[in-house]
């Protein structure tokens, strides 16, 4: 008994350290996971090309949807086509990647309803890896690959005094824009645990999400934006950040030096949903769905 | 007859019971919603008048697109996921002996579904639509009833086309891609992300002849008072020319598979 | 430490909401699905756990494997309290869902035990030699290479068990392991859980619906009901305790009268079949000579008490209830 409380009480102290080393974990389950899937999917080639294939033309669908609007008109909502395909491009590749690492979180529920979240609490492994791993399928580069493209049609096309702030920007907007769509798929499966039937609850989030930073924010009313600055900061995916690059006002009054933040936003999102998890499996444990 | 009216309540009844799914759905439709009628109030104030619709107009059309959005279908959903999985496992085999037809017997439970998707995922959005925003919904009621046939027959040909998808598991392996290529016609080319109207040129009138402008494009229209008279009664007969076509390539299909089935030994 | 498992006082309460009357107003009910257990399985004992559905067994075994959190009591098994040290438990315990298989199902099986492998960072030789052995105990070797999706029922809970114990578990949990399987099967699941208990001496705890389950494999049996512990001992004991009775189920030629015979009654007559209630603890053979004798016998079988019904009489007898 006595070396466990000692135990326990290194552990303690040692929590941050215990934290990375988790999170570390996570990533190798994860690695290992998605690894079986790939070979699963590989069992049926066939279907698997149709499918990325398919994937990459079905996300591509609403910008063709744009390119339609575009051959009746020369701006919306101020913005020209190029600029346009910027914001696409730049919230279509984070969200995309994304949906590449975490894109299974709405499976929680079933899992819970189904029971087999039990089999992975069983495992020597964290639980968010396994679950964001599972299903894990390789047809979600075609949604990358095809947010890439339209980002790079946009560099091509845009009238931009490049800068290395400005290119800076492409990256971080990449990066900080998926942790922070992470963040959200992680919230929205933490939700899951307590209504197991509300995953599509998340989507409005995720995929809405995508859908309104392709446009323009002088697009919507002032409150929406204001929502999604404040509120569910996908505002900073690549709004803000594009402002800067577009040398745009943004319809909220924000200094410019918001445009530099997202990385800390993104930060914040991932601790939050983080947080929402542990609280989520914490309840489940407890309560046994 | 009987029995498929017991198939159809069955399929009603069956949705009924997730509610929070319901309503989780509902919030995600209302979201969409909100996002498409700012993006199309963008595009209609610098062109007014496009596609031949006014923005109220345009406006009524996103919230239909939402109400509609499960009705018939666009997406896919409903039985097909259910009929694969039965094909794949054999099951169907116990299905083709059954003294019902099975075309009619899935297209019952799907009617009750379509029924429930129209109160409980349609109701709201297009009610929330309405109060927030400036819609052109017609006040005579005959028109709205013109517009639930329009979306009946919308129901049927979405059902002919994904139990066509569902039947081609017979011989693939996998219907995953089947499924897909049928989602994006039904995305693109119901007029979801965009009505078929503002379509340019040779891709709007192809868009328009397909089956899939019968399950938003029309019902949209005929709720919008573009099709009156014999107007009318052609967009039925479209809607109604699509369905039969489909629904007989769909029993031929059926037939091929059963022989199939039978051969093997189920 | 000789104890591997040990609960005192385990309680697990969960809060069950539910619609009252028509009105929609939710009413909160506590449900007490453990109700304070307390027992210790010694190291390389193999135990029953039985009971009748919903009475709280997976409950418990959620809260041995750290699924779940107890609402009350201690828990340790392998030393480690299992909700708070749940990964560090998991590799040292297998468990095994009857119900829920593991293994990938679009994969050959062999996949799915290089994924436990490196999951697990089980120690090649390790791995080597335990793969090794439940090949061969389990009869697995033509399978190796065969889509999990392609195995029979029977075949897939053998693939499971040998999934559990790669990693060398100091306590393996099995929740149904023989339902649904032929009687081949079977017999082989239980053989290699035999000899696994007796040459690893992997301490072994299942539940099971099948009382044979129990004959052939644990000479301690427990029964819960009611999130309670109602008996914990010998099988033998437990049919005394419940005075459980076997079934004959006798075909004669023809309808005859009830069969009379002093250590036998009948229960029930159909036409030319008759059931006869003997006790559990005598054997069958010098009934049916004795039958066999006076009566023209076509066909009979016995069946086995259920748990149910031992469960049942134990509370007629005790008068509870």
């Amino acid at each position: 008994m006595a070396e466990t409380v000692a135990e326990v009480t290194v552990r303690h102290r040692d929590a941050p350290v215990g934290r990375l080393r988790g999170a570390a974990e996570g990533v190798r389950a994860y690695r290992l996971i998605a690894g079986m899937w790939i070979r699963s999917t590989l069992a049926y080639r066939a279907s698997f090309l149709m499918t990325a294939l398919g994937n990459f033309l079905a996300t591509g669908l609403d910008f063709v949807a744009i390119l339609l609007m575009f051959s009746h008109i020369d701006a919306l909502g101020g913005y020209t086509l190029p600029e346009v395909a910027f914001l696409y491009g730049a919230s279509g590749a984070a969200f995309g990647l994304a949906d590449l690492v975490m894109g299974s979180m709405d499976r929680l529920g079933r899992r819970v309803r189904d029971g087999t979240l039990d089999t992975l609490l069983v495992r020597p492994v964290p639980v968010l890896a396994q679950v964001a791993a599972d299903r894990f399928a390789l047809r979600r580069l075609g949604r990358i690959t095809q947010g890439l493209l339209v980002l790079g049609y946009a560099l091509l096309t845009l009238d931009v005094h490049w800068t290395p702030l400005r290119a800076l920007m492409i990256p971080l907007m990449l990066l900080s824009g998926g942790a922070i769509f992470a963040a959200v798929f992680v919230a929205g499966g933490a939700f899951q645990f307590v209504a197991q039937d509300a995953s599509e609850v998340q989507n409005s989030f995720t995929y809405g999400g995508n859908q309104m930073l392709q446009y323009p924010p002088t697009v919507f009313a002032k409150d929406m934006v204001r929502g999604v600055t404040f509120v569910v900061p996908l505002a900073f995916v690549n709004w803000l950040p594009a402002m800067y690059v577009l040398d745009r006002p943004y319809p909220l009054d924000l200094p410019q030096w918001v445009a530099f933040t997202p990385p800390l936003v993104a930060a914040g999102c991932c601790a939050l949903a983080g947080a929402a998890w542990r609280a989520g499996l914490r309840a489940y444990r407890s309560t046994g769905s | 007859m009987r029995l498929y009216a017991i198939v159809a309540a069955g399929g009603f009844r069956r949705h009924t019971t997730y509610r929070i799914a319901t309503a989780a759905g509902v919030f995600t439709n209302t979201v969409f919603g909100a996002i498409m009628a700012y993006t199309y109030m963008a595009l209609w104030s610098v062109r007014p008048g496009l596609g031949g619709y006014d923005q109220s107009q345009a406006l009524t059309y996103v919230w239909l697109g939402q109400a509609l959005i499960m009705t018939v279908a666009m997406m896919g959903g409903g039985f097909e996921d259910e009929l694969v999985e039965r094909i794949r496992t054999g099951d169907i085999a116990i299905d083709l002996y059954r003294p019902a037809d099975l075309q009619l017997w899935w297209l019952a439970g799907d009617v009750g579904r379509a029924a429930f998707h129209l109160l409980g995922r349609g109701v709201v959005p297009l009610a929330f639509g309405a109060l927030a925003f400036d819609l052109a919904l017609p006040a005579d009621p005959r028109t709205w009833l013109a517009f639930l046939l329009a979306v009946f027959l919308g129901v049927l040909v979405s059902f002919s086309i994904r139990y066509l998808v569902a039947l081609s598991a017979f011989w693939l392996l996998d219907g995953a891609g089947m499924a897909q290529m049928a989602w994006l016609g039904g995305v693109f080319f119901s007029g979801m992300l965009l009505p078929l109207n503002v379509f340019p040129g040779a891709l709007g009138e192809v868009a328009r002849a397909l089956p899939w402008s019968s399950l938003l494009q029309i019902p949209a229209d005929v709720l919008l008072g573009r099709h009156t008279g014999w107007g009318l009664v052609g967009a039925y007969g479209f809607q109604l020319g699509w369905a039969a076509l489909l629904l007989g390539t769909g029993r031929l299909l059926q037939a091929a598979a059963t022989r199939r089935v039978v051969v093997q030994g189920g | 430490m000789t104890d591997v498992i040990q609960l005192d006082g385990v309680e697990k309460v969960f809060e069950v909401r539910r619609k009252n009357g028509r009105r929609l107003r939710r009413e909160r009910k506590q449900v007490r699905a453990v109700d304070g257990i307390t027992f210790s399985v010694p190291r390389g004992e193999m135990v029953g756990y039985i009971g009748p559905n919903g009475a709280g067994k997976s409950t418990t075994i959620k809260m041995l494997t750290g699924i779940l959190t107890p609402s009350g009591g201690q828990v340790r098994v392998a030393g480690l309290d299992p909700s708070r040290e749940r990964t560090r438990l998991a590799r040292r315990i297998g468990v095994v869902f009857g119900q829920r298989t593991t293994l990938w199902w679009d994969l050959p099986l062999y996949d799915s035990y290089r994924l436990a492998h490196r999951m697990y960072r089980i120690p090649d030789d390790r791995f080597r030699a335990n793969l090794d052995r439940c090949v061969e105990l389990l009869d697995l070797g033509e399978l190796l290479d065969v889509p999990v999706r392609q195995l029979s029922l029977g075949q897939r809970m053998r693939g499971d068990i040998a999934a559990a114990l790669l990693h060398d578990p100091e306590v393996l949990y099995l929740d149904e392991p023989t339902i649904g399987l032929d009687v081949v099967s079977k017999a082989k699941v239980r053989t290699f859980l035999r000899d696994l208990n007796k040459e690893r001496g992997t301490t072994v705890l299942l539940t099971t619906h099948d009382l044979t389950d129990i004959e052939q494999l644990c000479e301690r049996v427990m029964v819960i009901d009611h999130g309670r512990l109602v008996y914990d001992g010998a099988l033998a004991g437990l049919h005394e305790v419940g005075g459980s009775e076997r079934t004959l189920v006798v075909d004669l030629e023809r309808e005859l009268a009830p069969i009379e015979l002093a250590d036998a009654r009948v229960v029930k007559v159909e036409g030319p079949r008759q059931w006869l209630a003997f006790p559990a603890s005598a054997s069958a053979a010098p009934l049916v000579a004795k039958i066999a004798e006076r009566y023209p016998l076509v066909d009979l079988s016995v069946r086995e008490p259920d748990i149910e019904s031992v469960i049942a009489r134990m509370y007629a007898d005790r008068g509870l209830h």
